[in-house]
């Protein structure tokens, strides 16, 4: 009985949903009375052994070329086989785009339960219960999980990065790893961007700024905030901004710990992709958006006007 | 080539969430059902593109449901569409749908599936997947372009703060998000087809769910919004520094 983590990682950086998904699992492993294990796949620039400071006591890696792209297929065969070797009664995920396409290969092949974007730690005093989101963060379910090895995927900004002492012993897992059917041919990466799923703070625009020649007070805000961009439908369906800048029901759904909403109504659609944020600040100069009525901040003005007096006032601050 | 799109009900994205029976149960009491927007928008869509440029392209569609879900897939017929299973089970449990789909699958020998990214009710991305895993193919998540190539498959997905593309022979699942397609209406043509387009009915197979709801809840109200002048920005930015303690 153990708790295995999957560590994504990214051109061999850790991801931070990574690294909340080994928080997590400590946290669940001590909760169970049991150790904490991470696995790595592909080629790691990092020092796996660092790990250790977030809680997981050993780390499998398992080096192959072949998994230096994702492969779902592959990914699954690999970590069922790490699962089976350290007879690991729950395997942990972060519900990010990897974590999609694993998990639930990985769920179908163990005949395990999955539940994925779960927010919470499990109740394991009757049973093992996960708290998860539904009807796009609308309200959340508590789903039990049935079978001996359970799965978990973690969602983005739900459970807090502990760290702690401590470093991880890490293994090499020789596995038998067959040739991809997935042949990755070529990835493109806004560089210098954060990642609009990982980020702490969001900063989103809708059609109240009237066009796209208007995004530039938007890209300062985002900037002295270390902040990732977001929009809403229409905006991306006109293509001012990237589609995958669309938050929303439709589009990415995320939970960052402050988001700025600047000229976006507050449709139920684009409220069901954002209510989950912790903090939501408000700009729109109608005082009647319905935005308001799921907001905890608001500025009722003109944008145009408020956003770079925020910028500033927020350089500040930040100087 | 045969495609297989994988069509779920669900409430209307403005429908009011609530539950009864000890919060056991989604009410369903006035609650307007639609295709889930992933799987009408971007599987359907796409498919019904592919079928568009080679006449000889076979589009499939599955639900598993009860009778009160056919509505939704004569809908979907209507967007275009050969012809439609459902299997007859009401279950929420991912694990067993997607073993009802794989089985309707593994039969009618299909070169690609096609689910929505996710339902915009229960929010699994999960279903795609395991069918995928069921069905020993490989699997693609979240795609936002789908080209095929006689029997190779040109397939872009989302990855973080980016996109990556890849190639992979068929047979594939394939998970849509935004990008694949665009939305259609459905036309009078369209509607009129599909009243006579076969729709074949089955009861499941048999598996046992691995999962199951105890109760749901909703998140906690809003406390209600702090209004701040639109002269006084420091005023705002004191107040998430100092009190949300979100900067
Ligand atoms: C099935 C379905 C799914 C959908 N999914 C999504 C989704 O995922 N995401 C999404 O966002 N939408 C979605 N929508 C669309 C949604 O219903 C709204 O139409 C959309 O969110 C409106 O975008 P908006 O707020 O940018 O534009 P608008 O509704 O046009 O609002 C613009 C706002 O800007 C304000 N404004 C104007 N000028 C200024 C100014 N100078 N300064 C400050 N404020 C100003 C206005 O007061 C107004 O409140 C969906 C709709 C449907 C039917
Ligand atoms: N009951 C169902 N019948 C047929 N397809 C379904 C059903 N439920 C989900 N799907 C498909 O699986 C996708 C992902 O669903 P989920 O894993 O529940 O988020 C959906 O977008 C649909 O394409």
């Amino acid at each position: 009985m153990s708790v295995l983590i999957f560590v994504d990682i990214a051109e061999g950086q850790v991801k931070k949903v990574s690294l909340e998904a080994l928080s997590y699992g400590a946290k669940l492993a001590e909760q169970l009375g049991t150790s904490a294990e991470g696995v790595v796949l592909g080629t790691p620039k990092e020092d796996l052994a660092a790990l250790g400071k977030y809680g997981v006591s050993k780390i499998h890696h398992v080096s192959n070329p072949a998994l230096d792209h994702l492969d779902a297929q592959l990914y699954t065969k690999v970590i069922a086989e790490v699962a089976g070797s350290t007879g690991a009664t729950v395997i942990v995920f972060p519900n990010n785009m990897d974590g999609k396409s694993i998990a639930p290969r990985l769920s179908a092949r163990l005949k395990a339960g999955l539940i994925s974007g779960a927010v919470a730690l499990p109740d394991t005093s009757n049973g093992f219960i996960v708290k998860k989101n539904v009807f796009s963060g609308k309200a959340f379910a508590n789903i039990s999980i049935t079978t001996p090895v359970k799965i978990i995927a973690l969602n983005p900004n739900a459970y807090p990065v502990r760290t702690g002492e401590g470093t991880a012993t890490v293994a090499a897992f020789e596995a038998k790893v067959d040739s991809p059917r997935v042949k990755v041919i070529s990835s493109t990466k806004a560089s210098g961007e954060v990642p609009l799923t990982e980020a702490e703070v969001v900063v989103s625009a809708g059609r109240g700024l009237k066009g796209p020649e208007n995004w530039g007070m938007v890209e300062e805000l985002a900037k002295v905030l270390h902040a990732a961009t977001a929009c809403s439908r229409p905006v991306a369906d006109a293509h001012w901004r990237p589609h995958n800048e669309h938050v929303g029901q439709t589009g990415i759904a995320i939970a960052p710990n402050l988001y700025i909403a600047i000229g976006i109504s507050g449709a139920i659609q684009h409220l069901a992709g954002v209510n989950r944020s912790k903090v939501i600040v408000v700009i729109n100069k109608d005082p009647e958006a319905p935005f308001f009525k799921a907001a905890d901040y608001g500025i009722v003005g003109d944008a145009f006007d408020v956003v770079p007096k925020l910028t500033e006032a927020i350089r500040k601050i930040k100087a | 080539m045969k495609i297989l799109v994988c069509i779920s009900k669900t409430p209307d994205t403005t429908a009011k969430i609530a539950f009864t029976d000890n919060n056991t149960k989604f009410d369903t009491s006035g609650v307007q059902w639609i295709i889930n927007p992933y799987d009408e928008w971007y599987a359907l869509v796409r498919a019904i593109e592919l079928k568009e440029k080679d006449a000889s392209t076979i589009v499939h569609l599955v639900t598993v449901g009860g009778a009160d879900a056919e509505p939704i897939i004569r809908k979907a017929l209507a967007l275009g569409g050969d012809e439609a299973f459902r299997v007859n089970a009401d279950s929420h449990d991912s694990f067993y749908i997607a073993s009802q789909i794989a089985s309707i699958a593994k039969e009618g020998a299909y070169d690609l599936v096609f689910t929505g990214k996710e339902t915009i009710d229960y929010n699994g991305s999960s279903i795609g997947g395991m069918v995928a895993e069921l069905l020993d193919f490989p699997y693609i998540s979240l795609a936002s372009k789908f080209e095929l190539n006689g029997t190779k498959a040109t397939i872009t997905r989302e990855i973080e703060g980016g996109e990556e593309t890849a190639e992979v022979d068929l047979p594939v699942v394939v998970s849509a998000a935004k990008g694949m397609a665009e939305q259609r209406i459905p036309n009078m043509r369209g509607i009129m087809a599909a009243r006579t387009k076969p729709l074949k009915v089955s009861e499941p197979v048999a598996v046992e769910a691995l999962t199951s709801v105890t109760s749901f809840g909703l998140p906690p109200a809003k406390a209600g919004v702090k209004l701040v002048p639109a002269d006084n920005v420091d005023e705002l930015v004191r107040l998430l520094h100092e009190e949300a303690k979100a900067l």
